[in-house]
């Protein structure tokens, strides 16, 4: 296993909380293009694979400069899997925060509920994976950071020290990195170049089916109802649609020399043979 | 609020079930039931013959209504990268300038961190307007300083739309801005139109791990806030002649707790030629193995194109991620783009479906890829394309 070899010169203890988020395998979401509705039939739950490696950092983060890892999902009662899942693979605490009030959320409501709870668990560094593979759409994390009042550094592909008081990172960017220093409390997202994630180990597996999970519903975080669930969203899904098919589309037909012979001519058409 | 099934009245028709698009209604001991996957979207609302479907209101909901009218104009936030305009902000003058005219309204550029001639250049472009901070703060991208300026602007002028690129810098501040407003953000979308009933902004994205579309609404809080895919939307017209307005602001008082130390350029030759590739051969799950790509770099170098890939061929491992194309790849735009083995999910569709045209090689006739094709063949990759290759190797001599 690759560990990251980042300093923690002087640190004594370090706060880190772990956002998750159960999603389904995208890879296996289908819309029926006839009725427009997703196909949900068979299609598996799991952790947030981005997830895995916010949790894994944090986990290094805890052996090199002692501290705890509390992980954090927002979600209905069954999310309390990944949890699990999460304390089994080495997470000291875990945090469900679940309420019927909490449905329908979009990443504006998410984030202040989830902000509500950090707030209340208290953190030196919060880390989140850079996005959710079902929405995608990296906005959780900073709108954690804003809600918090908390620097944030996005796509965090390499830890390289912390100190007291201040962490180095590096930050990808669309044309390569950058080197990025933040005071703490922060909070980063993180990318999957960042490191390897560990497995659960089977006595952690153990000890993690009897582990308490602390649940928390809106009242528990002081939320305002008026900023939680549907109503709380600015934002809503209008429609959700396949896309649609191309008018002027022409199939070669014919067997392969056929195709190919008309293929050409139509390449020599665009002058690019 | 909740939506609720009236056991009583529900008879078990199923009627209600196709309604669901997010396929959270079962039938369960012959009455419906909405599961824990509802997102509350009321479509099932009213389909129920019996009308045994209705939302409950919990007592002190109350929706937040910002004040509608108080906003106009469209914005886009103009990104720069050591001190040059990026190319995705003309891109989002296209867009805004069409969505400038349906709304009767002006066309604003924030540009922070660039000189004064490179805001000409935004009004060349179709700014009618440009806000423009010179200040040293900018050189380098730190979120806090973008967030709290261009949130100070919106509360001081208030804009109805703030559009700025799906970049890693537009996706990174501007989460934060839309937090602090209280309004919501769409993320990466593909297309934008103003719905003429409402005048509200139709946000178009890829969901669910890009397998399909979404079209998302912001009705009732301003400013409506979007970040846009690069390379998907058109310029618009470059007007040398265009005049508009320069308007300097003052970026004092700002602070950063985040501190870039330094910047290293590290740009793949792949994906420069990938994006700049007039043509790009690109492969998917349906080639087998990673045999099958040096047969792709065969027809892309008789073409003089590039090779890209779906996700499903990086995740297999059959080449670098560094050629992925789709939502979590690069986004390209090649006069001609070659599909072979890719079964076309939208995650791949929306990185390349603006492509002067697309040619689907596949063994499915009813892959989706063919749904944007301009030319199909229904065909074995490892038969058309050795032909292919041979072929144009024939016409070019």
């Amino acid at each position: 296993m690759k560990i990251e070899s980042f300093d923690c010169g002087g640190i004594q203890s370090v706060k880190i909380v772990v956002c998750m988020k159960q999603v389904p395998d995208t890879a296996e979401v289908r819309i029926n293009p006839e009725t427009n509705t997703l196909i949900r039939d068979g299609v598996t739950s799991i952790i947030n694979p981005y997830d895995m490696h916010a949790l894994e950092a944090a986990l290094q983060i805890k052996e090199k400069a002692a501290g705890a890892v509390t992980v954090v999902t927002m979600g209905p009662p069954q999310a309390e899997m990944i949890l699990r899942e999460a304390l089994a693979t080495g997470a000291d605490e875990a945090v469900l925060l679940t309420d019927r009030g909490f449905a329908g959320s979009d990443t504006w409501a998410t984030s202040y509920t989830l902000s509500r709870a950090i707030g209340k668990l208290g953190a030196d560094i919060v880390i989140c994976g850079k996005q959710a593979i079902d929405g995608d759409t990296a906005q959780v994390g900073p709108e954690i950071a804003e809600f918090l009042d908390i620097p944030h550094v996005s796509y965090v592909r390499k830890i390289e020290d912390i100190r007291p008081g201040a962490i180095r990172v590096q930050r990808l960017m669309d044309e390569g990195y950058d080197i990025v220093e933040s005071s703490l409390p922060v909070l980063l997202t993180v990318v999957r170049e960042l490191n390897q994630p560990r497995l659960p180990s089977l006595k952690g597996k153990m000890a993690a089916k009897k582990a308490v999970i602390t649940r928390w519903t809106s009242s528990d975080v002081d939320a305002d109802p008026g900023k939680i669930g549907l109503q709380g969203s600015p934002t809503q899904v209008k429609n959700i649609f396949a896309p649609q098919a191309k008018k002027d589309r022409k199939m070669l037909e014919g067997n392969a020399e056929q195709q190919t012979d008309a293929l050409v001519r139509e390449l020599r058409g665009l002058k690019c043979v | 609020m909740r939506i609720v099934v009236s056991g009583e009245t529900c008879t078990g028709c199923e009627t209600c079930i196709a309604s669901c698009p997010f396929s959270a209604i079962v039938i369960k001991e012959g009455k419906a039931l909405i599961t824990e996957y509802c997102q509350l979207c009321r479509a099932c609302l009213g389909v129920c013959p019996e009308g045994a479907i209705r939302e409950v209101h919990e007592a002190g909901e109350t929706a937040p209504e910002a004040h509608k009218d108080d906003y106009s104009g469209i914005w886009i936030f103009a990104e720069q990268r050591g001190g040059k305009v990026a190319s995705v902000a003309y891109e989002l003058l296209g867009a805004g300038r069409r969505l400038a005219d349906e709304r009767r309204a002006q066309l604003t550029a924030i540009l922070f961190g660039a000189s004064e001639s490179e805001a000409r250049e935004l009004v060349r472009w179709g700014a009618d307007r440009v806000f423009l901070s010179v200040s040293p703060v900018f050189e380098r991208f730190n979120d806090e300083p973008c967030a709290d300026l261009l949130s100070l602007l919106i509360r001081e002028h208030r804009p109805e739309i703030v559009l700025t690129g799906a970049t890693a810098v537009g996706r990174s501040f501007f989460p934060r801005v839309a937090a602090g407003l209280r309004t919501g953000l769409t993320a990466d979308c593909t297309a934008l139109d103003i719905d003429a009933d409402s005048g509200n902004l139709l946000q178009i994205r890829p969901a669910f791990g890009g397998n399909i579309m979404a079209t998302i609404l912001c009705p009732n809080s301003r400013p409506q806030m979007a970040t846009v895919r690069p390379r998907v939307m058109k310029r618009g017209d470059y007007d040398e002649s265009r005049s508009g307005e320069i308007v300097h602001v003052e970026a004092e008082g700002l602070s950063s707790r985040t501190k870039v130390l330094d910047t290293v350029q590290e740009v793949s030759e792949v994906t420069v030629n990938l994006q700049e590739a007039d043509i790009i051969v690109s492969g998917g799950r349906g080639l087998g193995d990673a045999k099958g790509f040096r047969l792709l770099e065969e027809l892309a170098e008789v073409l003089g194109g590039a090779v890209g890939a779906s996700r499903a061929a990086v995740d297999e491992g059959w080449i670098p991620y560094r050629h992925q194309v789709g939502q979590t790849g690069k986004t390209v735009c090649p006069k001609i783009y070659f599909a072979c083995g890719i079964s076309g999910a939208v995650q791949h569709l929306v990185g390349m479906q603006s492509s002067d045209i697309i040619i689907a090689i596949n063994k499915n006739p009813d892959a989706p890829i063919f749904n944007v094709a301009k030319f199909g063949i229904v065909g074995d990759v490892y038969e058309i394309v050795p032909l292919l290759i041979k072929k144009i190797k024939e016409a070019k001599s």
